[in-house]
């Protein structure tokens, strides 16, 4: 439903296209529960647009309201400041063409793989012949096609969070939004979820806003890097990552890559015991 | 897998003839009266010999138990239901029940006799009246704890209120309903005995008040038997149903 544009569109057409997704001044403040206590500054003002077609990872270390940041733009938490704007709508609630994936797999334990792929149609009221048909090439698609009738319980972490992609991708969302979706899985399979991510995002064209507490999965995945800083969450740096696609394997290796991770771990203070010292 | 399964029904099959066997030479040994504790095998015979009479009186006591629990779980849900889905009904309510909760409900067995007389019908209200605090506790308590993140699976896919509730809190609820039910349904059997003790001229009860009346305490104790076989059988019941619905229990950590 949602036609990609190349991502080696020149810099010069791409201004002349309203872009996708705007933040304007999007921040958030948690009032205090008890009087006399202060307010907490989970998010500072961010400012940001990306193009239709792009993964935007927002990077930083836990409790930097990048995950507030996340919902705000699916709709799913109100900011206190600015707003957000998704192809031209102001976003005021959770829209039918996003697709959210959460940090657990959060399937339905009393549904079959399936009938959890199939849930948002289901509420949707849009559970025909049609969607039954995706699901199951989604399912084929993440190479679970022969676990379409097993329960959550019988899969595997890696395999519930491809349910959970799965279920996310079925309404064919223009918007994909990932809250750190393989942090609890091993090395291995999250580097394998990586390269499906990318497979999946290539041939559906989706816009994804990815957030990660991984240097090196943000700029893997990304075209461009938001960094974030510890609490209150204040954008620090953006980092254009200009590695071509497809990336594979090998690019985690090359110095292009190691230098992205420099900066981004420059900005997240990785260094900054070892410069002091 | 054999070995398993040998260790999981052998060894309880073993503690009980263990038990006997203890009971056994107690008697013999400190030679007790049969009128204070028969022997096992007393108890055995006395059972095989009334097996008629302790068969019809537990099928009188079972239905009484059986339909208690059955009405307590088609009222008590529906409650539990308007209480966790009403903020209103919730707080003029919930308080409430918990606190009948702590109320011994057999205490109410003299006054529901008077209402509603000796035959079937008080036995079944007191049955009932003792399985419905933990049918309507339980499964209010699931449906208040829904997990936050199938919650938000609700929100993000845009479910109104009526869908978050058929399609993610009540099956969500259901191991509560289920453990709510098992409490419940031994609770039926015991205020159903209670009820044919107080007044009655049939059940289990009754004829164990005849039995002891007559000092005839074999026959108390096939009673007891035949008490135990409802208890445990109907607790097995609804082990079944838990077990058939294990894809609830299957995955309780994070989906």
């Amino acid at each position: 439903m949602t036609p990609a544009e190349p991502s080696s569109d020149s810099a010069a057409s791409s201004r002349e296209v309203r872009p996708f997704g705007v933040l304007d001044g999007v921040g958030k403040v948690f009032s205090a529960s008890k009087r006399g206590a202060a307010d907490v500054v989970a998010l500072e003002r961010v400012s940001y647009s990306f193009k239709q077609g792009e993964l935007v990872s927002l990077l930083g270390p836990s409790g930097c309201g990048k995950t507030t940041l996340l919902r705000i733009i699916a709709g799913m938490t109100q900011a206190s400041h600015g707003r957000v704007e998704i192809r031209g709508r102001e976003v005021t609630g959770p829209q039918d063409d996003f697709g959210f994936v959460f940090q657990t797999p959060n399937l339905l334990p009393w549904r079959t793989v399936l009938a959890n792929v199939l849930f948002p149609m289901e509420i949707a009221g849009r559970n025909d012949a049609a969607a039954r048909k995706r699901a199951l090439e989604l399912l084929e698609l993440v190479g679970l096609a022969a676990f379409a009738d097993s329960r959550p319980h019988q899969l595997s972490g890696g395999m519930k969070q491809r349910v959970a992609l799965c279920r996310a991708l079925v309404p064919s969302p223009s918007l994909l939004l990932m809250d750190e979706p393989f942090g609890a899985l091993d090395e291995l399979t999250r580097m394998e979820m990586q390269d499906l991510l990318l497979d999946i995002r290539r041939a559906s064209g989706t816009t994804v806003v990815f957030v990660t507490h991984s240097i090196s999965e943000a700029i893997y995945l990304a075209d461009e890097v938001l960094v974030f800083s510890r609490r209150p969450g204040r954008v620090i740096d953006q980092i254009r990552v200009d590695l071509a696609y497809p990336r594979g394997p090998e690019l985690r290796y090359s110095p292009a890559f190691t230098a992205l991770e420099h900066r981004a771990g420059a900005g997240l203070g990785v260094f900054h015991d070892r410069q002091n010292a | 897998m054999n070995h398993e399964r040998l260790t999981r029904f052998g060894l309880p099959a073993v503690g009980l003839v263990l038990l006997i066997l203890a009971w056994h030479f107690y008697v013999v040994i400190f030679d007790v009266p049969p009128v204070v504790l028969p022997r096992p095998s007393l108890v055995l015979v006395a059972t095989l010999d009334n097996w008629r009479i302790v068969v019809a009186e537990g099928w009188i006591t079972l239905l009484e138990s059986l339909y208690g629990f059955v009405l307590a779980f088609v009222l008590g849900v529906p409650l539990a239901v308007a209480i966790a889905g009403s903020r209103t009904l919730n707080l003029m309510f919930y308080p409430l029940l918990i606190a009948t909760q702590s109320l011994p409900k057999v205490a109410l067995a003299p006054l529901i006799l008077v209402w509603l007389g000796t035959g079937i019908e008080s036995k079944l209200a007191i049955a009932w009246l003792v399985a419905f605090f933990p049918i309507v506790v339980d499964t209010a308590t699931g449906l208040r704890n829904t997990p936050a993140e199938f919650l938000d699976l609700a929100t993000s896919v845009r479910a109104n209120a009526f869908q978050t509730f058929w399609k993610i809190r009540l099956p969500a609820a259901m191991p509560f309903v289920v453990s709510g039910s098992k409490v419940a349904i031994t609770l039926a059997v015991i205020g159903a005995v209670i009820g044919e003790f107080i007044g009655s001229n049939e059940g289990l009860g009754n004829l164990l008040l005849v039995a002891n009346s007559q000092v005839n305490i074999p026959l108390a104790f096939a009673c007891l038997i035949g008490l135990a076989v409802i208890g445990i059988g109907l607790y097995a019941a609804v082990a079944a149903v838990e077990l058939a619905l294990e894809p609830w229990f299957g995955d309780t950590a994070h989906g």
